[in-house]
Parts: structure tokens; sequence; C-alpha cells
């Protein structure tokens, strides 16, 4: 029997030939991720160490990054002590892979690994933070960890008695329609297959759709199959994976991706064609309550929210000030944009978007999580309505339990700004 | 013998068990205080000690969807409470193993709030109704975890016993 792409990686990264579904290993890391929750990362390592008569010493600081992300700049002085407390840290092992709040290289932690070349095709990647799954996009295996595990991890070098997951393979054939993107495939997926169809399983994208498509949509793809459940999504890593980190990232090392042999075995297959794929939006408050734009076009919508690591990058912004440029947000609505990355930022700016999205009337935010966890800014009234290009619409999930959230893709959320209520991009003011 | 003291239903996200706008706040010892903050009569319960240590939590299918957030775990450990879902999400179920929280999984479990459980070592016995049910074993991946105590302990072990690591 044939492996999957994760189970070749996990079998390289335990030294062993082969693994199988369902078997226990323990793999090396090659990079491990946390945020502002690296303060709680930094407080369970020292405890494992307490009476060991060990140093508390990180098994290979150059294998670690922490990105300040998630409240930036920080929104209270606890947030602001934890910061410190982490770079404090970061300077006493000498961790370079650290971002802190910048306008050049900070950004979200899901934006910056890949613009930086951190992760490569068949790494081992584990992050504090349940959106890591975004990196198989880049042909590695990356799954989120809570805070004791990353600790562990910090350790030992290895994630401990990790079971090899099996695998979905999803074939995705057909051209989007336009205003029908990434976004509307995953959220079409999961809409299919539940918030639970791939709870502790894999996700591997296959198809002409998405050998077409840039990494910075199969990124959408492989941040969101955890709101399927999925362990991780992964692309095999192909033409665009290395045109992406040797241009964009600027890898100058070989790169080899790992492919699935051709008769690996998969627990399920689902074929989607994309070709008649209407824009979708996930509404209140699942993510897997899937429905095409026209059955809640004309929601009155109060806050439209363009940004996150799922779609806060360069195309996203292109496609969003493309529907606003030369017009205006609508009355009692706000939009705010928050660039998933300092990099993203100024492309954007040199671009003139950020000007195009400022005539507009929209407010443009640093770049970081922004209003996406609900912990920052941009925070809802009581009964109030978002839609936002984020990936989480669970009740409180933009900070106020009384409110709701859509999701929808860069064109629905900028098309609807205009008007004020859910809007189809294909229709009217997106011309 | 325990009470039912919280019925939920499917896909209870770590938003609802532990809101994001308390993420500043790491301490498992300071985590609790904000336990289902959202839910505010609950809430207010836990906080005045009206539950109990072994009271129980009961819901559906993937309870602690969502963020890898450890606070929703630590949180409900520090109440004490017990955990009966259907199936729940991998990375809650792994903090919660790593920390110690009492779950149990148990598939097709029917239970309203005010119930009478009792939980054997394979079934769990809504004493109430009178029907019992199955319950699935933790992933065995995970046992030498639970035997060590948690991950801290377990992990302090593997350290020890390693000797590649410059002490
Ligand atoms: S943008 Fe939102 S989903 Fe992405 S890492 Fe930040 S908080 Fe998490």
């Amino acid at each position: 029997m044939g492996m999957t792409i994760v189970e070749k990686i996990l079998a390289r990264a335990a030294g062993r030939d082969t693994v199988k579904a369902g078997d226990v290993v323990e793999p090396r890391v090659d990079l491990a991720m946390s945020h502002e929750n690296g303060a709680l990362v930094i407080n369970q390592f020292l405890e494992v160490f307490k009476d060991t008569g060990r140093e508390p010493v990180p098994w290979d600081p150059s294998k670690i990054a922490i990105i300040f992300d998630h409240r930036v700049p920080a929104e209270s002085p606890k947030t602001a002590s934890n910061q410190k407390k982490i770079r404090a840290f970061v300077a006493r092992h000498a961790i370079t892979k650290f971002h802190d709040i910048r306008g050049d290289v900070g950004g979200i932690c899901h934006q910056i690994l890949p613009e930086n070349g951190y992760v490569r095709p068949g790494f081992v990647v584990v992050g504090t933070d349940s959106h890591t799954t975004s990196h198989g996009a880049l042909g590695a295996f990356a799954f989120g960890i809570g805070a004791t595990e990353m600790a562990s991890v910090w350790t030992l070098g290895i994630a401990v008695n990790v079971e090899v997951p099996e695998t979905i393979r999803v074939n995705v054939t057909g051209r989007f329609p336009r205003f029908v993107g990434p976004k509307d495939l995953i959220l079409h997926l999961i809409g299919v297959i539940s918030a639970q169809g791939a709870n502790f399983k894999v996700i591997e994208f296959y198809g002409e759709t998405i050998t077409r498509m840039s990494t910075s949509g199969r990124l959408v793809l492989c941040n969101m199959s955890v709101e399927a459940g999925a362990t991780s999504g992964i692309v095999p890593a192909d033409e665009e994976t290395l045109r992406y980190l040797r241009d964009e990232a600027g890898v100058k090392e070989k790169l080899v991706p790992v492919t699935a042999d051709s008769d690996a075995h998969y627990v399920r297959v689902v074929d989607i064609d994309v070709s008649s794929l209407e824009p979708q939006i996930a509404c209140p408050h699942t993510v897997d309550n899937v429905k095409p734009v026209g059955q809640v076009a004309g929601t009155k919508v109060h806050q439209v929210v363009i940004g996150s690591c799922t779609n806060g990058r360069l195309d996203d912004l292109e496609i969003a000030a493309g529907i606003v440029r030369g017009k205006k947000v609508a009355g009692g609505t706000r939009m705010l944009v928050f660039p998933a990355s300092g990099r993203i930022y100024q492309k954007a700016l040199a671009e003139g978007l950020i000007a195009d999205f400022m005539a507009a009337g929209a407010v443009v935010m640093n770049p970081g999580c922004g209003p996406c966890l609900g912990i920052h800014e941009g925070a809802l009234g009581d009964n109030e309505t978002a839609l936002s290009t984020t990936n989480r619409n669970f009740k409180g999930r933009m900070g106020n339990p009384q409110s709701e959230v859509y999701l929808c893709s860069p064109a629905v959320a900028a098309a609807s700004a205009l008007t004020g209520e859910i809007t189809d991009p294909r229709k009217g003011t997106g011309e | 013998m325990a009470t039912i003291v919280l019925k939920l239903g499917d896909d209870i996200s770590t938003d609802v068990i532990y809101p994001g706008r308390y993420m500043a706040t790491v301490l498992p010892s300071e985590t609790p205080q904000f336990a289902f903050a959202d839910m505010t009569q609950f809430n207010a319960k836990l906080k005045a000690k009206e539950i109990p240590a072994g009271s129980i939590v009961a819901a559906g299918k993937n309870f602690g969807c969502g963020s890898s957030r450890e606070q929703a775990a630590s949180a409900l450990c520090g109440h004490g409470l017990t955990i009966i879902a259907e199936d729940f999400a991998r990375i809650f179920l792994q903090n919660s193993i790593n920390l110690g929280l009492h779950l149990v999984i148990c598939p097709g479990f029917a239970a309203s709030e005010g119930e009478e459980i009792e939980l054997a070592k394979e079934t769990v016995v809504n004493k109430s109704s009178g029907v019992s049910f199955p319950i699935l074993q933790l992933p065995r991946a995970r046992q030498a975890i639970i035997d060590a105590g948690g991950l801290i302990p377990y992990t302090r072990q593997r350290l020890l016993a390693s000797t590649h690591r410059a002490p």
C-alpha cells in the first residue's frame, strides 16, 4: 500500500521507512510557531524544568518562530507585559525567527511564516494556533497544538505520541466564475462535509483548479480546513510552490516536494466542480451553515471586515479595492481593512489600493489579527451584524455574544460595503 | 453519582468556553473565573462555588472546536468539571489530556440538566432515565500522558531519561 503525503512526511520525520494511518509516531519538529500565547508556553516550559537540575534551554532556538499578531499594538497593560516577557525570552535564547510589532516585517503568523520562507515542503510544523493548518499550502504537515504541548516540543524537539491521521482526498476541477474563488470553494466544502467532517483527518487537495491556484489561494483552503475539523490541509508542493518560495520568499536552498503514492489510501474522496459555484456565505453561528449568497442577500450589515490570515493578502485587497474604487461605503456601515502583513501593506500602498479604500470611506488598520477574534479593536454593538472575510463566526467570536458574524470572500465583502447589505458581487455595484 | 449542571448542543466552540477577550489571562490559576464567561448565570454559579467538583457538563458532537487556546481546558479544569460529550475536537481533546481535565467520550449520550449520572469505567448510566451508554476510550496514543498525570510530568520524565541534553 502506498503512502499519502502526511504518511510520507511523518515517516521521514520519525526516521521510519513507512507508516500508516493509526500508527503512533514521534516526529522531529522542523518549525515550532507561537504568537502572544508564547507567554503561556514559556510558563509551562519553565514548569517542565522545575526541580530537574537542568537548564531550561529550548532544544533548538533556530526552529522556534514567535510572531506578535493577536493583540498588536497591545490593547492592555496585561498584554503588553506578556509581550515584554516574550521579548526577554527571545533575547535570552537568541530566537531569530521573531517578528515584533513592526510595519516592515510584522504581520499575522500565518502570513509571516510563508512570506519569509520559514515553511518548506515536507516540513513538520506545529503552532500554538489552530490555523497552523494554513502551512499545508506549501506541502508541509502543519497542525495546531496547545501551549503545554508546545512546551514539550521546546523541551524534546519532537511532537510526542502523534497518531498518524487518515486522509480525505478532495479533487477540484473547473474554472472559477468571475467573483468566485478559493474562499467560496472552501466554504462550500465545509458546508458539504460539515464542521466535524474531517475531525482527526487530513485533507489533501488535488485537481487542475488547485494546480492553477496561487499559493495565496491555497493558503485560504488549508487555513480553513480546520473549520471542517481537519488536523491539517495539504496541497502537494509543485511548480507554483517552488516559484513562491524562491521568488516571493527568497528561499535559495534546493527544495524537495513530497508527493503521495498513486496507490495511497484515502478514507473519503470528494469531487467538486467549481465552474458553476456561486459566492458562498457562512451564516451565524457555525462555519458549516453555508448558503449561496442569493439566499441571504439583503441582510443588513453594520460592519464589513476585510483581512485576517484567511483573506488579508495582496490579491484579496486587489479584488476588494477594484470593487470599491471610486465608490463610497454605504452610510451606517463601517468598512475595516487590515492587511495580513507589513509587506502586503506596503505593496498595497505602492499599488494605490490603500488610497482607494480610504477614498471610499474604509478604515485601514495596522497588520495583525484585528477584529477577527474579538479581543482588540472593531468590536460589534448589541444586535449588530458583521460580514467578514475571516474564518470563524462562532457566537461571540468578534467580542460580543449579542452580535452576528457572516463569513464571505473579499469580493462579497467589498460589494456589500457599498450597499450596506449582503450583496452578490456579480450584480450591480461589482461591475 | 454526579449531577448534570449544564447541557449543551453540538459544536460548542472554545469562544463559548473561554471567550477570546480573556486570552491575555494565561495562568491556570487565573483562567477559571472566565469559564463560560458569556453564559453569565452559569459563570456566576461557578464563581460563587455553587457547583461542586465532579459535576458534569454534557454536550453533543465536536465539543471544543475552534481555537487552540489552552485556557478553555484549564478554565474547566480549575472548577473540577467532568465533560461528557459524543465526541471532542482534536486540539481541545489533547489540551484536556495534557492538563488533566476529565473528559468522557460517549456517543449517543442523552441527558438533561439536573439528571443524576453514574460514571463507571466502560459505561455512563443515566440514573434518572435508567439508560446506560458505552464509553469510547481516549486515544491510546495519549495513554502514557494520562498515566504520567499530564504532559508536564510526562515531558519532565522524558527529559530526565534523555542523555543527549546537557544538564
Ligand atoms: S487572523 Fe484571526 S484566525 Fe487568523 S491567526 Fe489571527 S485571530 Fe487567528
